[in-house]
């Protein structure tokens, strides 16, 4: 715990840390600054000029006219306009919200479930469930999803067979993707199946951690489990928990491939489609980028204002 | 006794839930290595096949070389030269910067870090529209360039904060003790530091890769004429294709695009989350 230590008193300690800066001759104090330049040239040009670009392209009247070379209107703020009071938007958003929301709980709830049933296992079946977890981990999303969409075909899937087999129910040629609700309850298995072992590993990661002289001391305290667990582990867990929530939020309100791909394999569009996916449908598919770029403005300032949660609970646990 | 019985029951019920975790992660990996090895008209009957009892490789063939359906090869090789050039290039970029951010106080470094996260956050999903336009103003849309740079872009915050983590692990007084016997400040980091890094810089470099690798969205965008397509892109227009007639195809492509990450995956794993969470719960 040397970092908790240092941190208390550092302002004070910085100087010596740094010799005076007469001392430090010129390529000293410049060479660490520079060797940042090649990144910050990259993140300018590549990150930096098209977030720039974007809001600009987002006050424009900027079509198909435009891509083919005729100058582009400017129009202040027309396209917020028009999508603000665009019902078909406001459709899209409500559902992008829920679907993260539902995704997140199932996702933080499932993952912490399985950490504690790791830390509970003989060590042979945690190797075992372990590699299993990982081969879901693994996965390219986009391979992913279609191996569910197989799943869940409809004439020839193994899910219809299975429940059809199982269940009094007759699921034989049954559309899983047709229904708007039943489209999500797929795309959610996907999207949990794969992010479960992430916060599954970090969580159990982080139980390990807990050191067991706290337990005992409360045991012999007089703690019952869900005492230990609610005032001895979880307050432990809690900046983990923090940041993993966070990750999960901006991962699935962002959430692209999956019900892209989903879409493809069947599904209509107009009632399944979420943020990212509509701002590819508005700017690619119909060729208005002056209200794709209205949306992904919307969409950056959303993912912005959790990123600042973000950071500053990252920041409180990590020394810079 | 009564209680110890109830223990076992207790133990032997977790060791069940497990098992049927470990059914439910794998099965659908399963499910597509079984049914790439199927003749394709076994897949399409009443009952599904639960396992190759007559396993082919048709499937394979049909996706390698046949060419009358969107071409695997030449995917696989620009998936394979973005990636690469991407990996490289990033893990040099972000070297330097975890370097310069771990073992130098100058500064600015804070304020460079925070970028660094906040960048992060910046969804890929809004960006695709400028991208493509400024890729197109530079005249690099479907090229290897113009997709490894943006990719260099997209990975780079992330491989930096992971790096910087590495560096940081690496105690600094080893380096000082090297110098004390008479290394260089140079010669005190390639021979003492530089050997212990190693693990890290080749779990940032398959992090970099497997993000490449997969990536979609920005590839359907800017590299979408047909020579040009990366193997997701690839995949996605394959399925569209043959969905209706050949998912056995469909599942043999998938699991050639499957097998590097995999590998790649199982090879860092415990790495990846210690990177991705770094110093969330410290002792």
């Amino acid at each position: 715990m040397s970092a908790g230590t240092s941190t208390a008193d550092a302002a004070p300690t910085r100087p010596a840390a740094t010799p005076p800066a007469p001392y430090v001759p010129w390529s000293r104090r410049l060479g660490p600054p520079l060797m940042l330049v090649p990144a910050l040239v990259v993140l300018g040009v590549l990150i930096g000029y098209p977030l720039v670009r974007l809001v600009w392209t987002s006050f424009q009247e900027y079509g198909r006219a435009q891509v083919f070379g005729r100058p582009p209107v400017f129009v202040g703020l027309d396209n917020y306009r028009a999508i603000l009071q665009d019902p078909q938007f406001w459709r899209v958003f409500w559902r992008s919200l829920v679907f993260c929301a539902v995704n997140v709980v199932a996702t933080m709830g499932l993952g912490i479930a399985v950490a504690v049933l790791l830390t509970k296992l003989h060590k042979a079946m945690r190797f075992v469930t372990s590699i299993g977890l990982l081969v879901a981990w693994a996965m390219p999303p986009l391979t992913a999803v279609i191996i569910w969409g197989w799943m869940f075909d409809t004439q020839f899937g193994v899910v219809n067979y299975v429940v059809t087999a199982l269940t009094p129910a007759d699921y034989t040629g049954h559309s899983w993707l047709i229904d708007p609700l039943s489209f999500f309850f797929v795309a959610s298995v996907v999207i949990v199946w794969q992010s479960t072992p992430f916060v599954a590993f970090s969580v159990y990661a982080g139980l390990t951690q807990v050191p067991s002289d706290l337990i005992e001391a409360a045991q012999l305290d007089g703690a019952g489990r869900w005492q230990r667990a609610r005032y001895v582990v979880t307050p432990f867990l809690r900046p983990v928990l923090v940041i993993l929530t966070m990750l999960q939020i901006i991962w699935d309100l962002r959430v692209f491939t999956q019900i892209y791909a989903l879409q493809g394999i069947g599904g209509i569009r107009e009632k399944t489609s979420t943020l990212g996916v509509y701002i590819y449908q508005v700017s690619v598919g119909s060729g208005d980028f002056g209200r794709g770029g209205a949306i992904a403005v919307l969409l950056v300032v959303m993912m912005l204002g959790l990123a600042i949660g973000y950071v500053r609970s990252t920041l409180r646990e990590e020394e810079l | 006794m009564r209680r110890g019985f109830r223990q076992r029951i207790g133990s032997v019920t977790l060791h069940l839930l497990a098992g049927l975790l470990f059914l439910w992660c794998v099965f659908p990996v399963y499910w597509m290595v079984n049914t790439s090895l199927l003749p394709n008209n076994e897949t399409r009957g009443v009952t599904p096949h639960f396992y190759p009892s007559d396993p082919t490789l048709s499937n394979y063939h049909t996706v390698l070389f046949d060419e009358s359906k969107a071409p695997f090869l030449p995917a696989l090789r620009n998936s394979l030269m973005v990636t690469g050039f991407t990996v490289l290039v990033a893990v040099v970029l972000a070297f330097v910067a975890a370097l310069a951010l771990t073992r130098f106080r100058f500064r600015g470094r804070r304020s460079f870090i925070l970028l660094i996260l906040v960048v992060q956050m910046i969804p890929g999903e809004a960006m695709i529209v400028s991208t493509y336009q400024i890729l197109d103003g530079w005249h690099l849309l479907n090229t290897i360039a113009g997709l490894t740079m943006v990719y260099i872009a997209t990975v780079l915050p992330f491989t930096i904060w992971m790096l910087r983590g590495f560096v940081h692990g690496v105690p600094i007084e080893l380096e000082e003790a090297a110098m004390i016997d008479g290394c260089s400040r140079a010669g005190a980091f390639w021979r003492v530091t530089f050997p212990l890094l190693a693990p890290g810089l080749v779990a940032t470099g398959v992090f970099a890769f497997i993000q490449a690798w997969n990536e979609f969205l920005l590839a359907l965008v800017v590299n979408s004429r047909p020579e040009m397509m990366t193997l997701p892109v690839w995949l996605r227009t394959f399925q569209q294709a043959t969905q209706a007639t050949n998912w056995a195809a469909i599942m043999a492509g998938s699991t050639l695009m499957t097998i590097p990450v995999i590998v790649f995956f199982a090879f860092v794993q415990g790495r990846m989350t210690t990177g991705l969470v770094a110093g969330a719960v410290k002792g």
